[in-house]
């Protein structure tokens, strides 16, 4: 195995009595494209958010290139390359899709905090929010404002604004969640797109969609991990079959 | 995809440009001015526009732009009001320009400390403590009777000439007219350069979704307590213009009654559109100015049904209204 880029060592979370996480051992390589699937309420989403300080654990290790970032707060570990893209989209409702992705791009180039030049005249950063809407081919809505796109390309707004950050890693909580049927080809072709040196975790039921960009899967289960391996092993795996893929509708002929 | 190509991009060019002077920029200044010399016999209540339009500015930057929801903004302006009044009245300190750095040193540090303190809440709680922050001020101003004067205040605020050569005339307040309009002036260039700037973009992006600033890394408490400082110390400003005007200062610089009017003002204006600022203290004070007159006991009935029009048709306040307007007229859409 690689050196691995995000670690989850003996990872556990609990809410009281409900245990969310337990004993959760992950590794995410450099340019990894790992697929995280389950049954809903599995603790996927909570598991994103241990790894990005969301959440704290209740025992166990966080590591980003080997190093403990446990104890690491959200914003922190932002600035060090892990940046997240939500299941309900968190946009900037308002604002237009440019300045969506320019107020991550100021953040990630340090622009944000000044006070005294104009926005518009830091070329650098809309230079570099230009650059990232025309990769997932958002520049013709760039003055649009969000609640004017479909829904399909709101939700890669909802991506722009990860890439936005330059990230290491790239946690994608179910992208094409919502996305009408018709239009979730752009979803999938942005994330063919992704810049190859990213680490990427996708969440997602589409499983379409899993099996076609995945190159590791996890399965989760009850806050668990159930089973891993590669998407054939994942798709030849009887009890997998059993528990998750059996009741998914669509997704069986991978196998 | 190149430099050049993609400053060709209408967007781009939109965003680029949109901290440059607009035509129409000017008219509010020309506006001022002619109301100067037109209407000698009314600089009264111009004065007390302009502190107005001073104080709803630095409403409208941490409730227009970074979306703090505040009732007690009367507190910087009471305070602002207060240090330039009893300085003055104490005989310890009355050049007026100084008075003002003074002033909004003052309201900017208590902003700083309220602020680290009331903005780690939102929503009800935050209204609430800014509500509660401003009434325990005006009980320490109605309670400290020695330096403040009490429940009756400070009769007295004596301010040097501007510069040490123009005096203040009680009669027709032209001195006070042209010094406040020169201070609105500064104070408007520091709010339009703090919201164009990429803090100000980054303030509208708490605004707009403070969860994902926080999950861009955004040190928002940082932000927001910086922008609530930066706008008590305006409101400070304000305060200390309002003093040195009246040549007194009283309880009502701390009032709710005074919270509330600006907050009226600015969602009346269009909050989050600087302008708004002018427009609604402008058609408020106008309006309850001159409403007073021709119906003395029932003039607050106008204004009333007024809000209410402007709360149920025009959510973005008159501003607001206009944009739509034009944007309708072009046949496409308009920014806010």
């Amino acid at each position: 195995m690689t050196a691995s880029l995000l670690e989850a060592r003996n990872v556990g979370k609990t809410f009281g009595a409900l245990i969310a996480a337990a004993d959760i051992n992950f590794r995410l390589g450099k340019g990894a494209r790992h697929a995280l699937i389950g049954p809903n309420g599995a603790g996927k989403t909570t598991f994103i958010n241990l790894l990005t300080g969301v959440l704290t654990p209740t025992s166990g290790q966080v590591l980003l290139n080997g190093e403990d970032i446990t104890a690491v707060a959200q914003a922190e570990r932002v600035k060090r390359g892990i940046a997240r893209t939500f299941q309900i989209n968190r946009l900037f409702r308002g604002l237009s899709v440019l300045e969506n992705v320019y107020i991550p791009v100021a953040e990630q180039l340090g622009a944000a905090p000044s006070m005294f030049k104009p926005a518009g005249m830091r070329k650098d950063v809309i230079e570099a929010a230009m650059a990232l809407l025309e990769m997932l081919k958002l520049q013709d809505d760039a003055g649009h404002r969000i609640s004017e796109l479909p829904y399909g390309r709101q939700r890669l707004v909802e991506i722009a604004i990860a890439l936005g950050l330059a990230p290491k890693v790239l946690l994608l909580d179910e992208p094409a969640a919502g996305v009408p049927s018709a239009e979730s080809h752009i979803i999938l072709d942005a994330i063919a797109r992704l810049p190859k040196e990213i680490g990427v975790l996708i969440i997602e039921h589409d499983m379409d969609l899993v099996f076609r960009f995945a190159e590791r899967i996890t399965v989760l289960v009850g806050g668990r991990i159930f089973a891993e391996g590669t998407p054939k092993e994942i798709a030849a795996n009887p009890d997998v079959r059993a528990v998750y893929l059996g009741q998914a509708t669509h997704g069986s002929h991978h196998g | 995809m190149s430099a050049t190509d993609i400053s060709m991009s209408p967007a781009v060019r939109d965003f680029a440009h949109r901290h440059r002077l607009r035509w129409w920029e000017p008219l509010p200044w020309i506006v001022a001015i002619g109301f100067f010399f037109l209407f000698p016999r009314h600089l009264g209540i111009g004065t007390e526009i302009l502190v107005t339009i001073l104080f709803a500015l630095s409403l409208d930057l941490v409730l227009g732009y970074a979306g703090i929801v505040t009732l007690g903004h009367a507190a910087f302006f009471g305070l602002g009001a207060y240090a330039v009044g009893m300085l003055a009245h104490h005989g310890i300190w009355s050049e007026p320009l100084s008075g003002l750095v003074i002033a909004a040193v003052v309201a900017g540090i208590f902003g700083l400390v309220s602020g680290l303190i009331l903005l780690r809440t939102t929503g009800l709680t935050l209204l609430m403590l800014t509500l509660c922050m401003m009434l325990l001020l005006e009980e320490a101003a109605n309670l400290g009777q020695t330096w403040t004067g009490g429940y009756d205040g400070l009769p007295t605020v004596p301010i040097d000439p501007i510069l040490g050569r123009f005096a203040f005339n009680p009669l027709i307040p032209d001195v006070q007219y042209i010094y406040i309009l020169c201070v609105l002036f500064v104070g408007f260039i520091v709010v339009r350069t703090i919201v164009y700037s990429p803090f100000g973009e980054s303030l509208t992006g708490i605004r707009e979704n403070t969860l994902r600033m926080h999950a861009v890394g955004a040190p928002v408490r940082k932000r927001l307590v910086i922008c609530y400082t930066i706008s008590g110390a305006i409101a400070g400003v304000a305060g200390a213009l309002w003093a040195q005007s009246n040549a007194y200062v009283n309880m009502s610089t701390f009032s709710l009654d005074r919270a509330a009017t600006v907050l009226i003002i600015i969602v009346l204006g269009g909050y989050g559109r600087l302008y708004g600022a002018f427009i609604g203290a402008v058609a408020y004070m106008a309006l309850s100015h001159y409403l007073a007159k021709i119906y003395p006991t029932a003039w607050q009935l106008g204004l009333g049904i007024l809000l209410v029009c402007i709360a149920m048709f025009a959510r973005n306040g008159i501003l607001g209204m206009f944009d739509s307007l034009v944007a309708r007229l072009r046949g496409k859409r308009v920014g806010p």
